[in-house]
Order: C-alpha cells, then structure tokens, then sequence
C-alpha cells in the first residue's frame, strides 16, 4: 500500500530567509488587531457585561422585525435580537435592568409570557441572567487565568530550555492571543465564557508545535556544535515540518467535523480552537523560531551548561 | 524493542479492559441499564445541567440585611431576658439605628445588673477571648451593644449553612431529587436544579424569607400619625402586604414562626386559599394564652415584615392551630407554606446568577455533540490510516481506546460533561494521534538516515519521548487553570482535557509500543512501511 506523505522526504525550505518579513508582517498584523479590539471594541455577551440572555425556537419562521418591535413594546431597555442557527431559533439579549435582581427576574418572565402568548408553540430554550457583580468576577477571573496560563507556560519552557525559548514562546502566545482577539473585535462575534476556555486550549496547543519544534532545535544543538544557528533552526524545522502539518490536520480535521456537525451553542468555542490551531501553526514556524535568533540564542547556548558540569550525563548521541 | 516482558503487557491490557468496563454504563441508554449486571461498574457520568437541562442560581445573603436581622433577634432576646429578671429590669428607648442596639435602662441603680446579664448572653468567638458582642455604657444610664467584626462572620457563616438546607428543604420537600445546594464562598449558595420546567417557581420558593410573626394590634395609635409612620412607643407601623399604607403593631412578638411543626395550603369556610399551621406544644401554649387574653381584638399576621392580615380574635384558639389568611391564591399559599414548613432563612438571598437551559435544547446538544464525535474519530482514523499504514492502524485503535478510557475515568470520578467539555472530547481525539505522528515522523526519519528497522523504531520511541512530554505538560498547565478560575461549563471542558492528555499519553506510548513489540516479535518484519 503507498501510503499518504504531505511532506515529502528531506525537504530543505529555508523557512529563515523570510523571517524578517513575517515578523514585520506578524508586527503589523498584532498592532491592527489591538487597535481594533480598541477602536471597535469586543461583542462581551452577558457573561462579562451582565444582563439577560433568553434563547428561543418558534414553530415557525418568524418575523424578525415584528420580534423587534413587540420585545421593544415591554420597555426593557435596548434589546438586541439575533438569529441563531437557523430561521426559527432566537436569541434575544436584554441590558441589566435598573431596579436590582428583582427586576431582572421580572423582565425574563415578561418575555416569557409575550412569546408565549404572541408565538404558539414558542419554546424558551435557556434563559441566562448574570448580575453585574458576577459578571465582573467572571470577567475578572478569565483575565486573571488568562494571563497566568500564558506566564506559567512560558516559566515552564524557560525551565526546561533556555531563557530565549521562555521569551519567544510567551511571544508567541502574546502574538496569537492578540489577533484572536483581533478576529473577534472585526467579526463582532459575540465573546463569553465560553471563548476564555477556548483561548485557554489556544494557549495550550498553540504551544504545542513551538515545543516539538524546540525540542527539535535543543537536540540539534547538542549534535551539531558546530552549525550555525539560522541553518541548525532551518534544519530543524524541515525535520519536524511532516509532524507539525499532520498533528496540524488532524486536530483541525476533528474540531472541522465539529463544525459542521456540532451543536450551534459551541461553535463559537469551537471555531475559535480551529482558528487558533491554525494560527498556531503558522506562528511556531515563524514567530517562535525567528524570536530565538532575534534573542541571540548562539549555538553553544546548551553546551555551556553541559560544560560547567562535567560530570552530567552526555545527551544521548544519535 | 523486543524486550516487551508478559507481565507489562497484562497490566496494560487490564488497565485498558477496566477503564473500558466503567465505559460502558455511560454509554447504555438509560432505560437499559438495568441490564447490566450489579456485580460490574455502575457509576455513570453526570449531564451537565446545559446537557441535561434544569437550572443554576447562584444566591448571594444580603449582608445588610443578615445584620439588620441579628440586630433585630438581639433586640427580642434583650427585652425578653431582661424583663425576665427577678425583679425585672424595665428599659425603654429602644433603637437599632446604626446597626447598633442601644436602650436606656430606666432604674439607674439597674444598670450594672442589666450589662452582667447582656455579658452572659454574648457568646465567645475564637480562641482570642473576643466576644460576639461589645456592650457598653454611655451616659451612666443608656447601654450600648456594637456587634464585633469577628462575630458578625461566625454569625454570617451559621446563617449561611442554615439557608443552605432551608433552601433544599423548600426545593426538595421530599428529599428524593437529585439537586445540589452548597455553599460557595462565604456568602454564595449554589443552587442546581435538573430538569425544572418553571425556573419561577423555583425562584418564588428561594426568594421569601418566610419570616412570621403574630404581634398584636396597637389599638392605642392615632390613625392620623400611622398615616405619616409614626406610632406610639412600643409599637412600629408595618405595611400592608397588598399595599394600601400601613398599620401600627406592638413591636413584641407574642409567636413567631420558629414554633411551627407543620404548615399546609388548605382552603376556609368561604373556599378561599389559606395555610394552615400547627404549632409545637409551647407555640400551641403561648398562642392559647394570648388569643385568650386579647378576644375581641385584631391580631397581625406578619410575613417578612409585612402584614398579611389583622383579623380579629373571636375566641381563645386552643388547639395550636391556626389559619393565615391573606390574598393568596392556591400557588402562593402553596409556596408560603412549603417556605413556612421549611423554615424561615436566617438572611435574604438574592438570585445574582440564573442559567437555565430547556430539556429540548440539552436532548438536541447531546444528539449533535454525540454524531460530531464520531464523525470527528473516523476522519481522524482514516487520516492515520492513508498515512501512517500498519502504525496508523495501532493510532486508531490507540484513539478509540483512548476515547473510552476518557469514558470510563469520568465515570469513575463521577465528573460532569458539559457541552463545551464535547468540545473538549472532540480536541482530545484530533489531538490525542500527536504522540503517534511524533513517534511515526521519528521512526520514519530513524530509517532514513539509514537504521535498522527494530533500531528505528526503538530510537523513535525513546527520542520521541522528550517532545511528547514536554508538549503535554503546556497543555496540562492551560487546562488547570482553566479548571481551578472555570465556573460550571467550562470546569467540564478542563476536565476533559486533562483527563484526555493522561490517557492519551498512556495509550499513545505505552499501547502502541506493545503492539509494535508484539508484531515485530512474531513477524520479524524486513521492511517497514510507514
């Protein structure tokens, strides 16, 4: 049987000759997606900005306007009306109320009562009402576990390599967080709990490749003393290239089927992963491994190390 | 490479049939799992409430309030114990204005007597010799009682375990369902409730205090001043619980609700909706004894300091029973009587957090979430096949043994899916052949660079080894801090991941290799296709 090889046998792309380029490139495309999220701001659902959420499917298609307008007629404040996987499904988003929980909890059984009343056959599927402290704390809290994942990860790699891999891979996921976030403020898609967990499993597997690919690079170091390091990462690279694409496919592959298959509440969650794998691809080829030339790793970085202790264990020679 | 000793591959093939084996009940439809034998496995993965459908309060106690409440018990205890004293102690000029309690006692010689006896009724608060109290007295005759930080959060913290089984008691009168109250933080109870049709009603039962009180009319009060909230000492106006003013009542409680045995809805002589309540032996005395000496004068009946109604005494009720009339219909005093039997709440609970999710949606979800997985495994599986051959074949079964380990490891921990956890069972199953494609790419590399095959192979697992752990350890590090800052949904998606991380490390390195071991073993292959 001939078997699938994405990548051919021995490939040797001199993937440094462009890392100039994609590091401007990768600059500009971060600075666009901070001002974004500055000038455009992100969708915050109510999760994080608190407020009222009531999904809804009807028996059938219904009006969108004729909605708007009779959600309008209770006086609940400014309603945003979206479908929402389909033209029978709903989601009607209401602004935290004045008056407290009370007349929070009042406002989502008057909508109840009127899509009940107006829409026969009409079936609330959820309903979510978060108080303005909660959502504060949730907001908070995604922060705060944000920003620790992103430094705890880098500490780990910096322990385990070399102060320049700790820096590139916090750069890295600095690089990938923003221009998620970058997509969300330009597609207004709306961002919830929900998409902190995914820019969590972001910051995970986006890392994933740049440590293959580190891992390649500490190896080579220790075997070639000699090579230069733009070559020895480029030879790296190329080594690890099959892997990093395959792993690439079949993560995206399976998150894909989700997509497509999978149920509309996650796919936000959902779409967020895939983008980010793919993202994260790209940014442990061209971001991870330029950052370790651009830090000065030099080729005797580990061997120092080795050198001081002579008695440490020799790195398996292959 | 070859070296693969008997015990090893027992071990690793029991681990993986056991893991399979507490699969299995999660998997049975629910209707027949009274097939599967008792002798096997029964524990089964919790729905997440977005799956399962049902609802999520978060209550929070309204501090204000708790501490509005212990002044206000204070103040009872106060006036009781001291006019109990032998002889009593007379005070007057109550106020509980600044959350503080302060009261003139009106026989100067007293005062000393009086504070011994408020000392007694403090109680001590940790090992420090600080009290729950401070009494003081100022202008030699007016006593003073602050309550301390430290007793205010011993009070709040045994307020908060009595409201959390006052709520369940009123949520689950029976105590049969399968709902979870429990205090989160130091002023949270979380409530989850599957499968309620009317998150209402359920916000009804939670949202009264049930706080009940019979106090006397003060027939004294000049209509005129009530009308501006003004009453007589002793007295207070209190409102009417269907609006439409006030009226002024004695500030003693002659009975609270606290003596009750039992309360049901029932209906009166003229087929309105009542509660019906039956008090303990001293409540029955007591109401006995004032209905006795108050005939022929109006009695407040007081919920959560509003008057549901002031009928009159017609005659001595002896019985210890008693009927609460109000505007009620049959669902309100249906609820104010599971709220009354249940107990009152030591603090109001306000609803901060509600998610409720439809049974219909939660069906829909597991449905799609169920064909996304398996499509998702068998595109995964015929990539692995179309490119790694003979190895893809042991990935693939590397990854269905890996998704039922996943299974049967949350089913052992009893752990909740959720619907971002799919999303999380979907991204392990894409991401769980990495090990593999590691190992693969590296043998095939090995046998480039010209190795022979068992010397490819064993170079592939042990270099490969390095990267794969280094590679899990990142996500691992993501995962639990998504686990430890998570709330609900997104606590089930870490879980998954971190479970699917262990497991699929173990099958892809340990599984695979014996597979490996044992082919190469029997077969002694010449060429490898990879």
């Amino acid at each position: 049987m001939k078997l699938l090889k994405l990548v051919p046998d021995n490939t040797n792309i001199d993937f440094m000759r462009w890392r100039k380029l994609a590091v401007v490139l990768s600059s500009l495309l971060v600075v666009a997606s901070l001002a974004l999220v500055g000038v455009r701001g992100l969708n915050l659902g109510v999760d994080f900005v608190g407020g009222q959420m009531i999904r809804t499917t009807f028996a059938q298609p219904v009006d969108v306007e004729q909605l708007r307008g009779r959600v309008g007629q209770l006086r609940l404040g400014e309603a945003s009306i979206q479908e929402f996987g389909g033209p029978k499904s709903f989601q009607i988003r209401l602004p935290k109320p004045e008056g407290g929980e009370a007349a929070a909890n009042r406002a989502a059984s008057q909508v109840r009562a009127m899509l009940e009343q107006q829409y026969p056959g009409a079936r609330v599927d959820s309903v979510e009402t978060v108080s303005g402290k909660v959502s504060e704390e949730l907001a908070t809290d995604g922060l705060l576990a944000l920003i620790l994942a992103m430094a705890g990860v880098a500490i780990y790699i910096w322990f385990r390599f070399e102060w320049h891999f700790g820096v590139g891979a916090l750069v890295t996921l600095f690089h990938d967080v923003a221009v998620m976030l970058g997509f969300f403020a330009l597609t207004q898609l709306q961002v919830d709990l929900n998409i902190v967990a995914a820019f969590l499993a972001i910051v995970g597997y986006s890392l994933n490749d740049t440590v293959v690919i580190y891992d390649r690079i500490r190896e080579n170091l220790r075997k070639f003393r000699k090579m230069a390091i733009v070559p020895l990462i480029n030879l790296s690279l190329n080594e690890t290239l099959s892997r990093t694409i395959v792993t690439s496919l079949s993560i995206l592959l399976a998150l894909g089927m989700l997509l497509a298959f999978g149920p509309e509440v996650i796919f936000n969650l959902t779409l967020a992963i895939f983008l980010g794998t793919l993202l994260g691809t790209y940014s442990s080829i061209y971001i991870s491994a330029p950052m370790l030339v651009f830090l000065g790793l030099k080729p005797d970085s580990f061997i120092r190390l080795e050198d001081d202790n002579p008695t440490a264990p020799r790195p398996a020679a292959s | 490479m070859l070296d693969f000793p008997r015990w090893k591959v027992w071990s690793i093939t029991g681990l993986i049939l056991l893991g399979i084996l507490f699969a299995v009940p999660s998997m049975l439809p629910p209707d027949q799992r009274g097939a599967w034998p008792r002798f096997l496995p029964q524990a089964t993965i919790n729905l997440g409430l977005d799956l399962a459908g049902g609802s999520h309060l978060l209550l929070e106690a309204d501090a204000a309030d708790a501490a509005k409440q212990r002044l206000q018990a204070m103040e009872d205890t106060v006036s009781t114990e001291l006019r109990r004293m032998n002889p009593r102690i007379d005070i007057g000029d109550i106020s509980t204005a600044g959350g503080r309690l302060s009261f003139m006692v009106r026989d100067p010689t007293r005062v000393d007597a009086a504070v011994e006896k408020l000392r007694e009724l403090t109680q001590p608060v940790g090992m420090t010799g600080s009290r729950d109290w401070d009494v003081a007295v100022t202008d030699s005759t007016r006593i003073v009682m602050t309550p301390t930080q430290s007793g205010s959060v011993r009070a709040l913290r045994d307020a908060m375990t009595v409201a959390r089984d006052v709520v369940r008691r009123r949520i689950d009168p029976q105590g049969t369902k399968e709902i979870t109250v429990i205090n989160q933080g130091e002023r949270r109870i979380l409530v989850q409730v599957p499968g309620v049709e009317d998150p209402e009603a359920l916000k009804q039962l939670i949202g009264q205090t049930a706080r009940l009180e019979f106090k006397l009319v003060d027939l004294t009060a000049d209509p005129n001043l009530v009308a501006q909230g003004r009453a007589p000492a002793g007295s207070q106006v209190l409102p009417l619980a269907d609006g439409g003013g006030g009226m002024a009542v004695q500030r003693r409680v002659m009975v609270s609700g606290d003596q009750l045995v039992d309360a049901k809805q029932s209906f009166n002589q003229d087929g309105q909706p009542v509660v019906s309540i039956t008090f303990n032996s001293a409540g029955a005395r007591r109401f006995g004894r004032v209905t006795q000496e108050n005939v022929n004068k109006p009695f407040a009946i007081i919920l959560d300091d509003k008057i549901l109604s002031a009928p009159n005494i017609n005659e001595p009720i002896l019985g210890g029973q008693a009927q609460i009339s109000g505007n009620f219909t049959v669902e309100s005093a249906n609820a104010l009587a599971i709220s009354l039997a249940s107990g009152k709440l030591p603090v109001k609970l306000n609803v901060i957090e509600e998610r409720t999710v439809g049974p219909d949606l939660g069906k829909d979800s597991i449905r799609k979430g169920a064909i996304a997985s398996v499509v998702a495994t068998i595109a995964v599986i015929l990539f692995m096949l179309v490119t790694y051959g003979r190895f893809g074949v042991y990935a693939t079964m590397a990854l269905i043994i890996n998704a039922l380990l996943i299974l049967g490891i949350m089913a052992i921990f009893n752990a909740t899916l959720t619907l971002p956890g799919i999303a999380g069972f979907v991204l392990t199953i894409g991401a769980a052949v990495d090990a593999n494609v590691l190992i693969n790419e590296r043998i095939r590399e090995e046998q480039r660079r010209g190795r022979k095959i068992l010397d490819s192979i064993e170079t592939g697992y042990t270099e490969a080894s390095t990267a794969i752990f280094d590679a899990n350890i990142t996500n691992v590090i993501a995962a639990a801090l998504m686990f430890y800052f998570g709330s609900g949904p997104i606590r089930g998606f870490a879980v998954v991941l971190m479970i699917g991380i262990v497991t699929s490390v173990f099958t892809a390195v340990n599984f695979t290799r014996m597979m490996v071991a044992l082919w190469v073993r029997r077969r002694r292959p010449r060429v490898l296709h990879i």
